[in-house]
Order: structure tokens, then C-alpha cells, then sequence
């Protein structure tokens, strides 16, 4: 075994390229926002839902984060067989995540102090309006880092769309290694595309923590 | 309906194997990558800053490169440098190494968070690193170690789902299997109540550790004292 530093640069390098803008980076950031978005909305269900509802949520959105990402991809896989490989993870990576983040969400809205809920009552603003300008902005502000987080966390699970046979980085990387038999080169530099792009953004949030703190 | 059962009796035992494989890598995973976690989390806190850099730079490399990028380097890159491993201790060792990375920011932290006094009080006693570790520093900072530790613990989990491609018949692999005996809905619906049970189990059980670790400490009432206290007539019980 060696280290073919043609190869790795002529041949593997272009692929895992590709893979990672047209796949990796493509899925990470439409589902970051799906799920971004459907955090928030369980978040604020939590608050607004009657108990029984909410005790229902809170148990679905259990099974869901307990419950592994690749067995969640071929379900909905097979399940609707309308849909491209693609949108199925899509889908997933959103809901998924999402239970990771309506977590955040929950702990930045826990945070804001009763007197901001009173007050709002006080000046009699309407829930939307409560929700709208004086709760929100100021959770999101501790929540945000978080998100970033979830974020870069699902960055890195992008490689179990391999289950059901998306062409990301990783998958990419395994067929050049399958053809050519030489697995070196394709894993080591898809493992250091992953780092080179999660490392530099950790740190980016580690720093928005540290300024958005009050 | 009849057929359904026969079915579903006919997949039991596949079922069964599946869960015991994923328990096995779950567990062992979790073993590596405690003592991985404790190794490195105490490193971390080193007085040499080439340890230090060495622990950061260790860290970050298994944290940023993907658990799956490293169990396929495992599993593909290693037997062409000549070390042969089956497949269970691949398994074991990457979902041991990527979790020990994370687990060793969450003994890091837990370490610094131990009150200051608690370590200057140490040196006072003129305590041998050993001996305060373990009788003051360690068992405050396993209370909140624990909390940390149980959500670690559900991703690994879920991360061994992963098995299949190191060519083990995992609960993922098996219930992909049981599609085209039983129906879709039903294998899959079977296998992630399966996969909810196991890490419903490893969080309460991490939960009742967290528990004991703060009565240890005192921080919450043992049942004796809460008896004491209700028979002393204070309080209400």
C-alpha cells in the first residue's frame, strides 16, 4: 500500500469534490433550514399545545431522536417509492434534526424570564405578536450557536444517505476504492474535506457563543 | 392476521440475532469510548502544553472527520497496511474512538466545572494526584459527567446502525431483511420500537447513575434521611 499522490489529486479529488457541492453541501444546508423551521414550530408547540398533545408530541419527537437515522431513510425509502433518493433524505435529515433543535429552541425560550410573558400580557400584545417581537428575538439570540451546531452534527451524518444509495462523498469514495482497489487515497481525503470544512465553522460558532452571550 | 403471525414468528429469531449484534457493538463502543473519554478528558487538563496540543489536535480529528469516513478507513485501509480485524472489533473501536472524542470534551468540561475550591483544598491536604481524584475531584464531576454522557450514548447507538456496511447482520441489516417477508411498515415499525427500547433502557439506566452518583454527593436526600426527616415530623412526605 501507498500513497499515490496522482491519483489522489487527478482522479479522486474532482469526484469527492462534486459529490460534496452537488450532494453533501446541498442536503446539509436545505435540510439545516427544514429543520431549522420545524424545530421552531415544535418548540412553540410545546408552549401553546393542551397537555395530552403536547405529552404527544414530546413522544414522538423521542422515537424519532432515539430511533437511527439509516432505518428512518429506508422507511421512507420504500414507503413512497414516488420520490427520488434524494428527497427522501431531504425529508429525513429535516424531521431529524429538527427534534435535535426543537430541544434548543426549547431551553432559549425557557430562558427568557416570566417577566417578558407578564409584561407582554400587561400591554395585552396578541400571542403572535408576543411570540413575534418580544419572545423570539431574544431566544433565538441564545439559541442560534446551537442551531450551528445541529448543523455541523448533521454535516457529518450526510454519509449514511450511502443506505440508500445517494451518491454523497462518502459513497463516492467507496466506488473509487471498489474500482480501483485502492481505498487509501478516497477516504483519506473525504475525511479531511469533512474536517477542513467542520472544524473552521465549530470554531466560527464557538465564537458566536461567546459573543452573543449576554 | 393469522398470516401476519406466522410471519412474524418466523422472523423472531433474525430479529433476536440482529439485536443482540447491536447491543454487543453498542456496549463495546461504549466501553472503548469511556476509556477513551477518561483518558483523554484528564489529558486535556495536562500541565504540559505538548500534551495539551496533542489531546486538541486528536480531538478535533475525530470529531471532524465523519464516524462513517473512519469505519470505512478501518474496515478497507487497514487490512492493505497488513492488520486484520474482524468485523466486531472494527465496529467497536471506530464507534469507540468518535464517541471517545466526544466524550472527552464532556469529562473536560464536567473536570473544570468541579468548584475551584475543591481542587485548591486538595493541594492543601497535600493530596497525591491519585487520591484526589479519586475521593473529591472525580466522583463530583461523574455527577455531571453522566447527563452528557447519556446523550453520547443514543448517538453511538444509532451509530452502530452502520454495521451492515462492515458486513455485520445488525438490527438496520435485519429489518431491511424482514421488508421482504413481512411488509414494509411492519419490519421497519418492528425494528425502530426495538432500537427505542434499547436506548430508552440506556437512558434510564444512565439516568438512575446520575441519580446515585448526587446522593453519593449529598445533593439530593436519600431515602433515609427523607425517612429521618418524616419521622422527626418536619417536612412533608
Amino acid at each position: 500500500m501507498s500513497w499515490d499522490w496522482e491519483f489522489a489529486i487527478q482522479t479522486v479529488l474532482p469526484q469527492l469534490l462534486e459529490a460534496f457541492f452537488k450532494v453533501t453541501l446541498v442536503v446539509t444546508v436545505v435540510s439545516s433550514i427544514g429543520a431549522a423551521i420545524l424545530g421552531l414550530i415544535w418548540a412553540i408547540g410545546f408552549r401553546s399545545l393542551p397537555y395530552v398533545p403536547m405529552k404527544v408530541l414530546t413522544w414522538v419527537l423521542d422515537f424519532i431522536r432515539m430511533t437511527p437515522l439509516p432505518v428512518q431513510l429506508l422507511f421512507l425509502y420504500y414507503t413512497f417509492s414516488n420520490l427520488s433518493p434524494m428527497q427522501v433524505g431531504l425529508i429525513v435529515f429535516s424531521i431529524h434534526y429538527s427534534t435535535y433543535m426543537a430541544e434548543s429552541y426549547r431551553a432559549g425560550i425557557e430562558s427568557i424570564p416570566k417577566g417578558q410573558w407578564e409584561g407582554s400580557t400587561a400591554l395585552s400584545l396578541p400571542v403572535t405578536r408576543t411570540w413575534r417581537a418580544v419572545i423570539l428575538p431574544q431566544a433565538l439570540r441564545a439559541t442560534l450557536p446551537s442551531l450551528g451546531n445541529w448543523a455541523i452534527a448533521m454535516f457529518k451524518d450526510t454519509p449514511f444517505l450511502i443506505f440508500i444509495s445517494v451518491l454523497e462523498m462518502v459513497t463516492v469514495a467507496r466506488n473509487i476504492g471498489g474500482t480501483t482497489f485502492s481505498y487509501v487515497e478516497p477516504f483519506t481525503i473525504a475525511g479531511l474535506i469533512f474536517l477542513a470544512a467542520s472544524y473552521p465553522t465549530a470554531i466560527l460558532m464557538r465564537r458566536l457563543e461567546k459573543r452573543l452571550a449576554y | 392476521m393469522r398470516d401476519f403471525i406466522d410471519s412474524f414468528i418466523a422472523a423472531a429469531p433474525q430479529l433476536w440475532d440482529g439485536t443482540v449484534v447491536t447491543i454487543i457493538l453498542s456496549l463495546g463502543g461504549a466501553a472503548v469510548a469511556l476509556v477513551v473519554a477518561t483518558v483523554l478528558g484528564l489529558a486535556a487538563n495536562s500541565r504540559f502544553i505538548i500534551v495539551r496540543t496533542l489531546v486538541r489536535i486528536i480531538v478535533e480529528f475525530f470529531r471532524g472527520t465523519s464516524l462513517v469516513v473512519q469505519m470505512f478507513f478501518l474496515f478497507y485501509v487497514l487490512p492493505q497496511m497488513g492488520v486484520e480485524w474482524d468485523s466486531y472489533t472494527t465496529g467497536i473501536v471506530a464507534l469507540g474512538l468518535n464517541y471517545g472524542a466526544y466524550g472527552s470534551e464532556v469529562v473536560r468540561g464536567s473536570l473544570n466545572a468541579v468548584p475551584k475550591g475543591q481542587w485548591e483544598t486538595t493541594t492543601a491536604l497535600s493530596m497525591s494526584w491519585p487520591l484526589k481524584m479519586r475521593r473529591v475531584i472525580w466522583p463530583q464531576a461523574w455527577a455531571l459527567m453522566l447527563p452528557g454522557f447519556n446523550n453520547l450514548l443514543i448517538m453511538l447507538i444509532k451509530g452502530s446502525a452502520l454495521a451492515g456496511f462492515i458486513l455485520l447482520q445488525d438490527l438496520t441489516f435485519v429489518t431491511d431483511q424482514l421488508r421482504r417477508t413481512l411488509d414494509t411498515f411492519t419490519a421497519f415499525g418492528l425494528g425502530m420500537v426495538i432500537y427505542f427500547l434499547i436506548s430508552l433502557a440506556c437512558s434510564y439506566t444512565l439516568r438512575w447513575m446520575e441519580t446515585r452518583a448526587q446522593r453519593r454527593l449529598g445533593l439530593k436526600e436519600t431515602k433515609v434521611a427523607r425517612t429521618d426527616k418524616a419521622l422527626a415530623g418536619g417536612g412533608t412526605v
